[in-house]
């Protein structure tokens, strides 16, 4: 009896394991190192419509992973519209919003005016719409 | 200005009566039309193109509603945010 236990209660504790790896994989998946360097290189930016934008001139491998990444946001942004009763334009901005105040200090947003700034310690400089 | 008593009026020919009666409305058309001129607006074209910000279709509100869902999506799929 407390043999049976004792095998049950490893079981549970591998299947646990199992499941916690299964789970945590889609949820830790993180940026592509590309993506991440040309940010944190400021060369790519937030801008407050939703998408990233080009601070320099893009070289094509950046142009590349910029126009994919924006195209699987919109398709994105469009489920997520469908699911709240609202335009593609509309949850797009608002992720916008969400996207230039999670921005690391030294990355790069868009103003509103459309001038490119440099996160600092401070807050963005963000659309008077943003909650 | 002629003044007509109504008797010199009803005693005349139809042709007259009738004359005197265009000639009042000629004067009324063109006093009309002369009042009207001057009370035109004047537009005159922009000098700067018209810019049509299609942002105002988001409202505040609207931003606020979609918040959580908004932030929800970013947690979710944080590799292409």
């Amino acid at each position: 009896m407390f043999d049976y236990m004792k095998k049950n209660k490893a079981l549970a504790v591998i299947g646990g394991l199992v499941l916690t790896a299964v789970v945590a994989v889609p949820v830790m998946a993180q940026r592509d190192p590309a993506y991440a360097a040309a940010r944190s290189a400021g060369k790519i930016g937030e801008k407050p419509d939703g998408y990233l934008g080009y601070v320099t001139s893009p070289s094509p491998a950046i142009k590349a992973l910029v126009e994919d990444i924006n195209i699987k946001r919109k398709a994105a942004y469009t489920r997520k519209a469908q699911e709240t009763n609202s335009t593609v334009e509309q949850f797009a901005f608002t992720s916008g919003c969400n996207l230039i105040m999670r921005t690391a200090p030294g990355e790069k947003y868009q103003t509103p005016a459309g001038t490119w700034n440099t996160r600092d310690a401070s807050d963005p400089v963000r659309d008077s719409r943003c909650p | 200005m002629m003044l007509y008593q109504t008797s010199q009026l009803t005693d005349r020919s139809d042709d007259a009566i009738r004359s005197n009666m265009r000639n009042l409305t000629t004067v009324g058309l063109i006093l009309g039309a002369l009042t009207g001129l001057s009370a035109c607006v004047q537009v005159t074209a922009p000098d700067k193109p018209i810019v049509i910000n299609l942002n105002i279709n988001i409202k505040q509100e609207v931003v606020y509603r979609l918040d959580g869902d908004a932030k929800d999506l970013i947690n979710e799929e944080a590799d292409i945010f």
